[in-house]
């Protein structure tokens, strides 16, 4: 509690956003995705940092259990085409659609259309500002998530999977 | 109909959906809206589960060791639930959570639920809503519940109003025998690790530890004598006494009536703690910001002393006059 101001000064404080740092795949060089956790951490943001070699698997249970705003894939080996599509599978699956998922590392440009048509949006290559990445993240976590209501998932994962028209149909049907 | 009407979360919660038991913990840590609703209908689901805390310093294995303890519950066919607390960022407010790497291994366990908190500002080692996230993990049907501290040093002992279970994790060479005599985190443990017992100077640690152990006539009275466990987690010699250890202990709380004693404190100093929330609440309803800038600035000038301006808050609350005491 400050010195100056409200003793309740902490309830009153901004939502923190929770950033899923991971490094998917088999390379071991994770000192990108360090700095960027660091960088995130210094902006304010609480930081879940996975460590390496991460299955798609363990991406997107890490990213249930932590309840995360936005994820944020540092990939170095190449393997992204084949990683990418199974994180986002296994993550619409889950019901999870209301999060932020950002990539970062060597993407060849030309892989970046079929990235972004996939869900993932950011695509930092080296040499990108941490502040841009920082501003990038504040800018796009789902607005819902960050109002204080945070609307208890209304929309239930499983419900996504089943087309709303048959439903309906068969609703009017009985 | 049927005599309770729950939230939705909260029956997606009962029956087992790890998203609402996730998204629940984000509802607990941000204080939103619906969160007492939510808290009171999972607190009468609880009560089942095993609250084991670890604490100890920094570096001294606890996250390899709860992960290691984890395994071995799992083996046994226990539920395990685990909150691992890291400290936040006094200056930015950030927190880097990085007890997950060493977790790696029961990342693909649907039996194993790990939640990452930062500990926001608050010092005893817990973060804020650590019980409360710890009664959602209950609710859950979790038979183990692990609660890992920020690593602490002497005084951090917040976890005792926590768990049932405390394990205090220490490692070879941290210092004379002296250390171990301060008060503070040696007093409150159920279990002694001596961890990374591979190392030289382990015997002499756990030597030095019984023997202060010995000359405790308080913890002979309590009729539990506190065992010292050497383990070293990367291996995970010594992890299953361990976990005969905190089975032991939970059925030693439960014979000897002092589970009942213990959760009687706990709830007790959880009560306070709101009613304590509440006050503040209806001190910030009160007086306005300036007013109270007003009263600090009075007292930093010492045209008025902290007392009399607390008083003057606590009239204006209505209290004063029951208080007794006063002037």
């Amino acid at each position: 509690m400050s010195a100056a101001g409200w003793p309740q000064l902490d309830m009153a404080e901004q939502r923190k956003i929770r950033v899923l740092v991971a490094k998917p795949g088999l390379d071991g060089h994770d000192r990108g995705a360090k700095v960027i956790a660091r960088a995130l951490r210094d902006a304010g943001m609480e930081v879940i940092y996975t460590g390496i070699r991460q299955t798609p698997q363990m991406i997107t249970e890490a990213a249930i259990q932590e309840d995360v705003d936005a994820i944020l894939m540092s990939i170095l080996s190449g393997a992204h085409m084949a990683i990418f599509p199974k994180v986002m599978e296994l993550l619409r699956e889950n019901g999870v659609d209301d999060v932020l998922v950002m990539a970062g590392g060597i993407i060849p440009d030309e892989d970046i259309p079929a990235i972004e048509a996939m869900g993932i949006q950011g695509n930092f290559g080296p040499g990108t500002p941490m502040s841009a990445i920082i501003e990038y993240v504040r800018a796009h976590v789902h607005s819902d998530r960050l109002s204080q209501q945070l609307a208890p998932m209304s929309t239930a994962g499983t419900a996504i999977e089943t087309p709303g028209t048959g439903d309906a149909a068969g609703q009017a049907a009985q | 109909m049927a005599a309770t009407t729950y939230l939705p979360i909260v029956e997606r919660l009962l029956a087992g959906d790890r998203r609402a038991l996730a998204r629940v913990v984000t509802l607990i840590e941000n204080n939103a809206p619906d969160t007492r609703r939510i808290l009171a209908q999972l607190h009468a689901h609880g009560g089942r589960a095993h609250v084991v805390g670890f604490t100890g310093s920094p570096g001294a294995g606890k996250s390899t060791l709860v992960t290691a303890t984890a395994r071995e519950l799992r083996k046994r066919g226990q539920r395990v639930g685990i909150v691992a607390i890291d400290p936040s960022s006094p200056f930015t407010g950030g927190a880097i959570l990085g007890d997950r790497i060493r977790m790696m291994e029961l990342a693909g366990d649907p039996n194993v639920f790990i939640r990452s908190m930062a500990s926001r500002g608050s010092l005893g080692g817990l973060a804020v809503a650590t019980r409360d996230v710890v009664r959602a993990l209950d609710a859950g049907g979790f038979d183990t519940i692990i609660i890992e501290t920020v690593g602490a040093g002497q005084a951090e002992v917040e976890i005792v109003r926590a768990a049932q279970t405390v394990v205090v994790v220490t490692v070879p060479g941290m210092g004379d025998d002296i250390q171990a005599i301060k008060a503070g985190i040696l007093e409150i443990a159920d279990v002694f690790v001596v961890n990374k017992a591979d190392r030289p100077g382990a015997d002499q640690t756990a030597a030095e530890l019984r023997m202060l152990m010995s000359l405790d006539e308080r913890r002979k009275e309590r009729g539990w004598r506190v065992p010292i466990v050497k383990t070293s987690a990367a291996s995970g010699e010594g992890v299953p006494e361990l976990v005969d250890k905190l089975a032991e202990h939970i059925a030693w709380l439960r014979e000897s009536g002092q589970l009942a004693s213990r959760s009687g404190r706990q709830a007790r100093s959880e009560m306070l703690a709101l009613l304590h929330q509440a006050l503040l609440a209806k001190i910030e309803a009160t007086v306005s910001p300036d007013e109270w800038q007003q009263l600090i600035d009075e007292v930093v000038d010492r045209q008025r002393d902290p007392y009399t301006a607390a008083d003057e808050i606590a009239r204006r609350i209505g209290l004063a006059p029951s208080l007794g005491g006063w002037e």
